[in-house]
């Protein structure tokens, strides 16, 4: 990507309309300025001409054969009046001048004497006392003497100095103009992006239902049809991916059956068995309720994949609840502790689920964390907290997050999520706690020492009616 | 007397290992391959449970109970897909009194038919007849009449019945109930208790809808009024 097109859209067409203003306002200040000076000297040239032709010829009728200095500075004061002209003249060596510090034989310049050495007349354009000028000269027909004058015409210089001023406010007036307009447009032009964006966004965060409502605006209409029909084809994917899983797990139930049936009339009979026999049938036993136990998972999660988990939420004793769920674990035996506003308090949950989120965290932690674990329940304003710990290596950092992904296998040092060996256990956990609208996460043990600290938090006056 | 079961089940493995697993526990196992043949084998030889499969080709489930708890109060245990679903609802609306989803351990199907078959503690009611109001219960005899009236209850209905009427006044919560009247421990599915009131309501109360006998305690449970 270059560098432009890392400026992102808004701005690039800013600093386009921008660009195109001052282009435009430079263009047309440059011609302004250059025809408003060109017909102004032309003018002010042939304002020059006219009164050197015209006080040259006048000079030559009055100064007759008399080159006397006297003389020619009358005559030459009284041409001057006319038009400001500073006149200059020569006669053999001598010159004559009015005004001798502004303009003498030392200011003329060499070129124009050199010109008029093989030319009747000739000008050209100097610097007198700082000021732009133009100075014109002609031999005097019959006599070596000539005739100069100078006009200035810094005037017109600082015209249009000031005219190039306003030409430059002007200019930048326009620009800046044209940037905001570039901005406005651009703007309205991304407007409908916004809209994209957004949609974008939350399809992303999965709501798959996610559609833009046609736009008025015929250019944006493919863009939005073709934004629908990808959304379209995302979810019925995902959709079709779903009812696979749901109806694999589905059909896998009456296979599963026929096992656990033949299976327990096998075990019926296990004593006339050989030892080999009976350890085969104990195998064949385990994973046969290993693999039921996937296949409820799988479906359990299939359910919200599908769309079709729905709460069953009643009042519930929290903390006698979760009593009976520990007798009914795999580890009876573990220790409660019940906070003292946690005894009596109520909150309403969807009991099968819950039962399954207790039952799944305590079998996580006695898979993975092995020796003591520690139940509690608190409260804190309208919140319920479940925390179950365990003395395992714990759960890095990096891992918190990911262990409640399915199959999710942590670290050779704190293998967790893998719970009842189906490695669904935990995003079981995490999606029955959501729907309750509830949190679920994993810390480090409060007392310091290694073990993680597993902790649910459910609302306590969660209204399942506001979520559905 | 052996207890004799009949089975409804259209996947003819699930139902040969069913009936090994049954015969292991000391039960007589009569099949069924369909709703039909299920209603003809009923007829012929009446069971003492019927386990139900909900899905079943042609004639379902539903229909198997419904046409059954027509012309008796025999214990029906239905087998549904999930646990989750209006199934369960529609299987125990239709007359089922327990259910189990697939797959499930024979032991556990077992323990659920021992349950069903268990009889009324006569020893806990102290009295041979209970009366209130108009509603009258004879538990020894297994009769309940509503204003001289005779009602017919299933045995689940019956047993629920008596169990709310041996402590009157008494609130009792979903999960006793479970425990007492289909021998579930805290964990039983409350929607059991819920149906079973309901249909006993219809039953023996005046107005259903305004019951007057069998009370519910909101997020407590139920109690019989005197």
């Amino acid at each position: 990507m270059s560098r432009w097109e890392r400026l992102g859209l808004r701005a690039r067409i800013t600093l386009l309309f921008a660009l195109g203003g001052l282009l435009l306002a430079g263009t047309i200040g440059l011609l302004t300025l250059t025809l408003t000076r060109r017909s102004l000297l032309v003018e002010r040239d042939a304002a020059a001409l006219a009164s050197f032709a015209e006080n040259g010829q006048r000079f030559q009728r009055q100064v007759g054969d008399d080159p006397a200095a006297e003389g020619v500075a009358a005559i030459l004061e009284s041409l001057t009046t006319t038009s400001g002209a500073l006149p200059l003249v020569r006669f053999g060596d001598e010159w004559v001048g009015l005004n001798s510090l502004v303009f003498s034989e030392e200011t003329l310049p060499e070129t124009l004497l050199e010109l008029l050495s093989e030319e009747s007349a000739g000008r050209t354009r100097i610097t007198l006392n700082g000021e732009p000028a133009i100075v014109s000269g002609a031999q005097l027909p019959g006599r070596d003497a000539a005739y100069f004058e100078a006009v200035l015409i810094g005037e017109v210089d600082e015209t249009l100095n000031s005219l190039g001023l306003i030409l430059l406010v002007v200019g930048t007036v326009t620009t800046l103009v044209a940037a905001a307009l570039g901005l406005w447009a651009s703007r309205r032009a991304l407007t409908p992006l916004a809209d994209i964006r957004a949609a974008a966004e939350s399809l992303a965060a999965g709501d798959l239902k996610t559609r833009l409502d046609p736009p008025a605006d015929a250019d944006l209409a493919s863009l939005s049809a073709s934004f629908n029909g990808m959304a379209q084809s995302l979810e019925d994917r995902i959709d079709r991916d779903a009812r696979f899983a749901s109806e694999v797990s589905h059909e896998l139930r009456s296979p599963l059956m026929t096992f656990s049936a033949s299976a327990e009339v096998l075990n019926n009979d296990r004593h006339q068995m050989s030892q080999r026999s009976q350890t085969a049938l104990a195998l064949l036993t385990d994973d046969i309720a290993r693999f039921t136990q996937l296949v409820e998972n799988l479906l359990e999660i299939s359910r919200y994949d599908v769309g079709t988990a729905a709460l069953q939420a009643e009042p519930v004793f929290f903390a006698e609840f979760v009593r009976h769920a520990i007798s009914y674990s795999s580890r009876p035996d573990i220790s409660l502790t019940v906070s003292e506003q946690g005894e009596s308090l109520v909150i309403v949950a969807d009991k099968r689920r819950l039962a399954q989120v207790i039952a799944n965290l305590i079998d996580n932690a006695d898979k993975y964390g092995g020796g003591n674990i520690e139940v509690e329940i608190s409260s804190e304003s309208d919140i319920a907290f479940l925390a179950v710990e365990d003395r395992g290596p714990g759960v890095p950092a990096a891992e918190r997050q990911v262990i409640f992904d399915r199959f999710s296998r942590g670290s050779s040092g704190g293998r967790r999520g893998h719970n009842t060996g189906t490695g669904l256990g935990l995003s079981l956990v995490s999606e029955h706690v959501r729907l309750h609208a509830g949190e679920v996460w994993v810390e480090d043990r409060l007392d310091g020492s290694p073990g993680a600290r597993m902790v649910v938090a459910l609302p306590i006056r969660f209204d399942p009616e506001e979520d559905q | 007397m052996t207890t004799r079961i009949l089975t409804v089940e259209d996947d003819e493995r699930i139902r040969m290992s069913v009936r090994l697993a049954l015969e292991d526990e000391g039960y007589e196992v009569a099949e069924a391959e369909s709703g039909e043949d299920a209603l003809l084998a009923f007829c012929q030889a009446p069971a003492d449970v019927v386990l139900v499969d909900i899905m079943l080709p042609g004639m379902d489930g539903f229909e198997v109970c419904r046409s059954i708890r027509k012309v008796s109060d025999v214990p029906i245990v239905m087998v549904t897909a999930r646990a989750d679903t209006h199934d369960v609802v529609a299987g125990l609306e239709a007359g089922a009194d327990d259910y189990l989803t697939k797959p499930h351990a024979p032991k556990e199907l077992s323990a659920r038919i021992r349950a069903l078959l268990r009889r009324v503690r006569t020893s806990d009611m102290g009295s041979p007849q209970l009366v209130f109001g108009e509603l009258e219960i004879i538990p020894d005899e297994g009769v309940v009449r509503v204003a001289s009236q005779e009602v017919h209850l299933t045995k689940t209905e019956f047993r629920l019945l008596v169990e709310l009427a041996s402590n009157v006044g008494r609130v009792f919560s979903r999960e006793m109930l479970l425990e007492r009247v289909w021998g579930y421990g805290y964990f039983g599915d409350g929607r059991l208790v819920d149906v079973h009131i309901r249909r006993l309501r219809t039953k023996i109360e005046p107005d259903p809808a305004n019951p007057r006998y069998v009370v519910t305690v909101r997020g407590l449970g139920y109690k019989l009024a005197a």
